[in-house]
């Protein structure tokens, strides 16, 4: 039997997948649905003091389709819970009673430092293994100076985080940071200097989901007027391994990955790249807290797989290989290779090499692809268009 | 929106040269975007279409994320005959049929999904499983068919003691000795027999029940008993010459071909019957060195009880159909079968099959000319079964009669499953009886 279990800033989950602060997190009746399929934590939706008002729009929903594909992005324009913290507390309490195993964190956000710390306090009474502060929601938020105008500063970053800490006798502190900023190890520097425990990278990226074409207002049309909202779902994976990796290279704290995450394969990708919990929201919107049954027994069979026995092995184990592109080799060199057996004659490795390289794709006389490999760079691009698994490798050449 | 993809196939020319398997199976490329397609739907459909209740939408979605050995398992759980089902359900008419992404294109082809995964998974080998804790409780279970197999494979697993008596020399059923190579080549069913004995089964083959022992010893050593003995073949049609060489029972024939040895035949064969066990045969004569095959029917095609999947395979090898033909007498010539005259029918009132009834007009007697003739009226009880199996209640039919919710027969302790129950119809059908009886053994038992 493998060991799914892992520690993060010193809170014991048992089993990394944990329900990101959303509306999938927004009762103790959905939570507790969610620790039954076999969730191992949840970040409660975040919630803030009474006196913050919390006023929210509809429809609020939006997603960009990839072709024939729904949902390859989702944007919201959702804020923070319309649910206090007195509420948060019942929630908190009833939750931990039942399912004292699992991992029952809250989500906060403030606006003075005395809200922070209120938050804190009441929360810790309440229960909570582990505080999220949203230094990040991209929409909404930041017009009342909350959200990503702090995580976007690694100042603001810093001397909110040290308030929060300062406040929290017991549990540990974790800052969720913000992709709308240039260096977000800038972020991730601040939060360790303010003593805070880890870091959750990211929140979803400020956007645009589309314009009506006949109406001209974009998506949202809420009463005949639009804004910008939080992008999030499998289209922004990449921008979140990036955060991962930037800041486990750089920063000594431990890491919370959310963005973009789907699938087992995702969760063992950030994983490698050194986070050692892994947050989804958007996947679970989508198909239900039951994907935790493919999470879980993916992830286990891949560790069988690998002889490993603990997940814990896989933790930044793709770290070393990431270098400045300066330091990668310029004598490596590759060619296209096509696998005749296996293709299929589409020839768009053909018109990608064509029109979008560098024109080292000839056709037979039967219509496969044959490399004209004086040519060909080795770019790649031939591969990625491949329709057929295998059919285009790069191969080292032979010098 | 991608579209359903389909397996290679042998060419129809392919298919002559012998009994090789004529679906190879989907890719990667094409299992992983089909499985993509799949919607994920809630309380999905096509769960309710499997009658073993295998968890479609769970192993579609670890096919979809690559997780092939997870999928594997989550099958062979529901179906310890998984490769076997993935390639002989009608699944159009099981898993498919409901399948919500009909209403978008076409249901996702799910047996072909089923397939892939259980090819990786014997590729790797399946992960045999262990006996249970023992209970010193023993159960007997008569015939090593799919019902049987599945029955004592997961009682062994609960730690009860197995034993499967099995007349034939071989384990299987008609999974070895019916169903034909080219759709189920007999290292898939093999692997999965090994399978389904791996905890601990007492197999006993060659030992027909009612002659080399009786069925009230195996009663009087045992706690409990399944009887899962399956169908015989129905005896013949009754007309003139049928008893002329060169007129063969679709039962042997078949059980020869799936041995590997099949008859050899020449010329034009005649295979009498509508069924799945017609078309079996008249596919198989196209393998065996017939150079024409025809099937005659009494009815329309409408009326076949041929699975249309069976219709369709046997028309892309080129066998032809003559509909509304009554056979009325075999012609006999050098001592051998040389024609049958037959007569043609127009369709009347409906008989008690609900079927309209054939009816013969007078004057259109013709004579197709043949080499051989394969009869293939199907399949129905053993006819020696309630002498073997005496004080159990059967059906009128000749079937057992059993509570359908449990699978008990008349007597108490002694249950029974499969096309001895259900006069014939799946495998899928005969795993979900022998989970079914498993359960209630058990029950019972404890
Ligand atoms: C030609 C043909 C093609 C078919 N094609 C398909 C298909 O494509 N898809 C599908 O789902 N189904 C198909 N079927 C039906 C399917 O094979 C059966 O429904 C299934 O095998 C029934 O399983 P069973 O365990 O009830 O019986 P069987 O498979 O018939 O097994 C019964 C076993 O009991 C043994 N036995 C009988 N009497 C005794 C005794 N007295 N003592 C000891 N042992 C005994 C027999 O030797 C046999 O091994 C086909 C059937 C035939 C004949
Ligand atoms: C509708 C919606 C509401 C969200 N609300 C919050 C929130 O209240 N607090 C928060 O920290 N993040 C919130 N998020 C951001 C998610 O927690 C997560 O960081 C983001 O969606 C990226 O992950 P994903 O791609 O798995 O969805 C919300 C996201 C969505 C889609
Ligand atoms: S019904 Fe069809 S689309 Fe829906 S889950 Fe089942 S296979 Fe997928
Ligand atoms: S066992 Fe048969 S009916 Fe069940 S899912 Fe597989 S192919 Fe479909």
């Amino acid at each position: 039997m493998v060991d799914l279990s892992l520690e993060f800033c010193g809170v014991k989950f048992p089993n990394p997948f944990t329900l990101a602060a959303a509306p999938t997190t927004d009762s103790a009746e959905m939570v507790a649905r969610a620790f039954e399929a076999g969730w191992g934590g949840a970040i409660l939706k975040t919630t803030s003091v009474e006196t913050e008002v919390v006023e929210l729009v509809y429809p609020m929903m939006s997603g960009i389709d990839f072709e024939d594909k729904k949902l390859m992005g989702l944007q919201n324009i959702d804020l923070i819970s319309e649910r206090h913290i007195d509420e948060v507390e019942k929630d908190v309490k009833a939750l931990k009673k039942e399912f004292p195993d699992r991992v029952v964190a809250a989500s906060i956000m403030g606006a003075e430092k005395e809200d922070w710390q209120e938050l804190v306090r009441r929360l810790e009474a309440a229960g909570v293994d582990l505080i999220e502060c949203s230094f990040s929601c991209p929409h909404g938020m930041p017009e009342r100076g909350m959200g990503s105008t702090i995580g976007q500063d690694p100042e603001l970053t810093e001397r909110t985080a040290r308030w929060v800490k300062e406040a929290a006798e017991r549990v540990p502190i974790v800052i969720k940071l913000t992709p709308q900023i240039a260096d977000i190890t800038a972020a991730a520097h601040a939060v360790k200097r303010s003593g805070a425990d880890g870091v959750c990278a990211i929140n979803t990226l400020k956007s645009l989901i589309g314009v009506d074409l006949d109406t001209f207002i974009p998506y949202p049309n809420v009463g005949g007027y639009s804004t910008y909202g939080g992008y999030s779902g499998p289209a922004i994976k990449p921008v979140t391994l990036r955060c991962v990796a930037e800041i486990a290279k750089s920063v000594d704290i431990p890491i919370a990955a959310v963005g973009g995450i789907s699938t087992w394969m995702d969760a063992v990708e950030f994983l490698l790249l050194g986070a050692t919990n892994i947050q989804l929201c958007t996947a679970v919107m989508r198909n239900g807290f039951r994907i935790i049954e493919d999470l879980i027994d993916g992830l286990t069979v891949y560790l069988e797989e690998k002889g490993m026995k603990s997940v814990t092995e896989l933790v930044g184990k793709a770290l070393p290989y990431i270098v400045d592109h300066s330091k990668l080799s310029r004598d490596y060199k590759v060619v296209s290779a096509v696998n005749r057996e296996t293709c299929i004659k589409c020839d768009v490795c053909y018109i990608a090499c064509m029109d979008g390289a560098h024109q080292a794709i000839e056709l037979d006389e039967n219509r496969i692809p044959v490399i004209n490999e004086d040519k060909c760079k080795g770019c790649g691009m031939c591969e990625t268009v491949c329709p057929v698994e295998g059919c285009i490798t790069l191969k080292p050449r032979e010098s | 929106m991608s579209v359903r993809p389909k397996m290679r196939e042998l060419s129809p020319e392919e298919r002559k040269a012998g009994f090789d398997e004529v679906e190879k199976g989907l890719a990667l490329h094409q299992a992983l975007p089909e499985a993509s397609r799949c919607l994920f739907c809630h309380e999905a459909p096509c769960v309710s279409g499997c009658v073993a209740g295998v968890d479609v939408v769970g192993f579609v979605r670890r096919l979809k994320t690559r997780n092939f050995v997870g999928a594997a398992r989550l099958i062979r759980e529901a179906n310890v005959f998984s490769a076997v089902c993935s390639r002989v359900c009608p699944s159009e008419e099981q898993c498919e049929k409901p399948c919500s992404s009909t209403n978008l294109a076409e249901p996702i082809a799910i047996s072909a999904l089923h397939r892939f995964v259980a090819d990786e998974e014997l590729k790797r080998g399946i992960r045999p499983e262990k006996a249970g804790t023992p209970t010193g409780k023993k159960v007997a279970v008569i015939g090593a068919g799919p019902a049987g197999l599945t029955c004592a494979h997961k009682l062994a697993r609960l730690g009860h003691e197995v034993t499967v008596f099995e007349a034939e020399e071989k384990p299987g059923g008609l999974m070895v000795y019916g169903i034909p190579r080219y759709r189920l080549p007999s290292e898939i069913a093999e692997a999965e027999i090994e399978y389904a004995i791996s905890p601990g089964v007492n197999l006993k083959t060659g030992v027909l029940v009612g002659k080399d022992i009786p069925f009230d010893e195996i009663r009087r050593n045992s706690d409990a008993v399944f009887i899962g003995v399956g169908l015989g073949y129905k005896s013949q049609l009754d007309i003139p010459g049928h008893d002329l060489p060169g007129v063969l029972q679709a039962g042997e024939f078949l059980r020869k071909a799936a041995l590997g040895d099949p008859p050899e035949l020449s010329g034009r064969v005649a295979v009498i019957g509508g069924g799945n066990v017609a078309m079996d045969a008249a596919c198989s004569a196209v393998r065996a060195g017939a150079s024409e095959v025809v099937v005659l029917y009494r009815r329309r095609e409408e009326e076949m009880p041929a699975w249309k999947r069976e219709r369709e395979f046997a028309k892309t090898e080129g066998v032809e159909f003559r509909y509304l033909t009554a056979p009325q007498r075999f012609v006999e010539k050098d001592r051998k079968v040389a024609g049958i005259e037959c007569v043609s029918t127009k369709l009347g009132e409906p008989d008690s099959s609900g079927r309209p009834r054939p009816e013969f007009i007078p004057g259109t007697e013709h004579v197709i000319d043949v080499s051989y003739v394969i009869l293939a009226t199907g399949q129905g009880p053993w006819p020696e079964i309630s002498s073997v199996f005496g004080g159990i209640r059967f059906n009128a039919s000749g079937t057992i009669k059993v509570s359908p919710e449990t699978l008990a027969t008349s007597i108490e302790g002694v249950f029974a499953g499969g096309d001895a129950v259900n006069g014939g119809k799946t495998v899928v059908q005969a795993v979900a009886d022998g989970k079914l009886a498993a359960k209630s053994i058990n029950d019972f038992l404890s």
